[in-house]
């Protein structure tokens, strides 16, 4: 509980990594199109397949990044 | 309805039969006095990174969530992948505010959401709008889970007629009340785990296995209509499907962890730590589901609503059919046994848990804030233990009585409901500068707000919002949770100037380590 000020600011730059997921998947007009495909599957589909992979590994950077 | 498999059955009651024994031995494990409710309902906030990681999955991610996402691929196509990027940002959300709530919650003592709003703003009816509508949104979600395990005993040829034929279910059900009454919260966190590797396994087999079958990937998209396969192009003056896909992924993502069956996998970790690192392994999950949704395709490619064999079903079931007739079409007996015992243990673990967490809401919020103001502790876990059952029995209810499809209607609107709680539990976290008679009104608001609106669309989730000669349809529980913030920010000075605030029993150091 006795707690020196300087961790309980609570915002971190790192955060800023959060922020791609958001945009990265919230703007469909950029990856509603079957083309490039990859192995048969259109663009739509593995790009945000992807981006589950991508946001594990941001969230996983921040955590290591932020961690005490 | 086709022959009974009794492969199928055999594989399936004996894995439920091991799930049902592990439940009841799951009251040992990490003993703890079952008499309190935080050891009843939240296993004693003892799980660590990898239990957590098998119990929020398995809260979660949903034998309905693996139903009806396949089925809506199936049936609207592109449209239902949008549960990728909602299940993508759940967790920078989670990040950010969960572990400040667990910690709090774990100071303070605080088994529900309520608890945190009553605690932080100090008002009883706000805390108990939180309770109400945590609990009115969670019994149709217990209810959908039931439509899960329907699914597959239909899918494997067990029928009758009248009571006779809801006779799996009762007992499915009787076994689950028993075992969650016995042993809280444990039962379903050991569970999980093994519903957990059957749905990788499953979910694996599926992905690698059927393309093969099928000729591959590029055959499959190929035997996808065109008007499925993307989001249709909005027309002139309308952001058409595109708005719509991104507030129906941004507004549930919002709204996950607002329930009270998610928050109640959240308090149980042992630590802040453990909810962060989850943040990070959790999308394992979203991964498979995602896969999981192409099951979807996959059942179009293989063209299984044709077959005749499989007519009855789809009659019965719709296309909550088409996983279910894809895996009896795709794979040998015993492994269809192992898929559906995936699904119908997979639909226990979350309706035990929402159970779980409906019975220790209305136990501390309702219960002991208006009827018995100190109970002891004994007591209090007893009423939760016979809550969690009046849950189930309702839940029940809803399904043999009403049609399915007023229960997915309730769970589209308890989408709107439950976000409206947003402002007071995930703001309420970083800030109590909302007034609580503010936050009140803006859910009313909300509430009223988001019915009305839905009600309008004819239960679909969006609405087309008009607006400057342009439309923008989108989820109307993001719009209303837009106009509930907007409200409870303005009436906030107003209600701050009429009478003094109740005080914050929680302190800043209280929301970290």
């Amino acid at each position: 509980m006795n707690e020196t000020p300087k961790t309980q600011t609570g915002w971190r730059w790192w955060y800023l990594l959060f922020v791609l997921q958001f945009l990265g998947v919230l703007w469909p007009p950029f990856y509603n199109s079957a083309e490039p495909s990859w192995h048969g599957i259109p663009f739509f589909y593995w790009y945000q397949m992807l981006w589950v992979l991508v946001s594990a590994l941001l969230t996983a950077s921040v955590y290591f990044a932020t961690k005490k | 309805m086709q022959h009974v498999n009794w492969v199928a059955l055999g594989i399936f009651v004996v894995l439920f039969g091991f799930i049902t024994w592990l439940g009841f031995a799951a009251a040992h494990w990490r003993k703890g006095d079952l008499d309190q409710l935080h050891e009843w309902g939240l296993g004693g906030r003892r799980f660590g990174t990898l239990i957590t990681w098998f119990l929020v999955g398995g809260d979660l991610y949903t034998a309905y969530t693996f139903i009806a996402v396949p089925a809506l691929a199936f049936g609207a196509g592109a449209v239902a992948f949008f549960a990728v990027p909602y299940t993508i940002l759940i967790y920078p959300i989670l990040f950010l505010v969960f572990p400040r709530l667990w910690h709090v919650c774990h100071k303070h003592n605080y088994i529900t959401a309520a608890d945190f709003v009553r605690g932080r703003f100090g008002n009883r009816w706000l805390a108990l709008a939180v309770t109400i509508t945590g609990i009115i949104a969670t019994t149709p979600y217990i209810a959908l889970q039931l439509v899960g395990i329907q699914v597959v005993i239909g899918a494997m040829g067990v029928s009758g007629s009248g009571w006779v034929a809801h006779l799996p279910l009762f007992i499915a059900f009787a076994v689950m009340a028993a075992f969650t009454y016995s042993s809280g919260l444990r039962a379903p966190a050991s569970i999980a785990i093994v519903k957990d590797i059957l749905i990788y396994i499953t979910a694996f087999a599926a992905i690698i296995i059927i393309p093969i079958h099928l000729g591959g990937f590029g055959k499959i998209f190929a035997a996808v209509p065109d008007a499925k396969l993307l989001l249709a192009v909005p027309g002139a003056h309308s952001t058409g499907a595109y708005s719509a896909y991104a507030t129906l992924a941004l507004g549930s993502a919002l709204a996950l962890f607002l329930y009270p069956h998610s928050l109640t996998g959240i308090l149980a970790a042992s630590s802040g730590g453990a909810i962060r690192r989850n943040a990070a392994m959790l999308p394992g999950y979203s991964f498979v589901l995602g896969l999981l949704a192409l099951l979807g395709f996959f059942a179009i490619a293989a063209g299984v609503k044709d077959l005749p064999e499989f007519a009855a079903g789809f009659k019965e079931f719709g296309n909550n059919f088409a996983v279910p007739a894809l895996m009896l079409h795709s794979f040998p007996a015993w492994f269809v046994g192992v898929a559906f015992a995936a699904v119908g243990i997979g639909a226990l673990v979350p309706a035990a848990i929402m159970s779980i967490a409906a019975a220790n809401l209305y136990t501390r919020n309702i219960h002991r804030e208006f009827i018995n103001r100190n109970p002891s502790a004994k007591e209090e876990a007893q009423i939760a233990k016979w809550v969690s059952l009046i849950v189930k029995v309702g839940a029940l209810g809803f399904i043999l009585l009403v049609p399915t499809k007023f229960a997915i209607n309730m769970q589209l609107l308890g989408g709107i409901w439950i976000i409206q709680t947003l402002p007071a539990v995930m703001l309420g976290t970083f800030t109590r500068w909302f007034n609580p008679w503010a936050l009140l009104v803006g859910w009313a608001v909300g509430i009223i707000a988001g019915t009305s609106m839905a009600i309008a669309a004819h239960l679909t989730p969006t609405f087309p919002l008009a607006f400057a000669g342009a439309t923008f349809p989108g989820y109307t529980a993001f719009y209303t949770l837009l106009a509930n913030l907007l409200l409870a920010g303005v009436l906030t000075p107003l209600f701050n100037a009429l009478g003094p605030r109740a005080a914050d029993e929680t302190v800043a150091a209280d929301y970290h380590a």
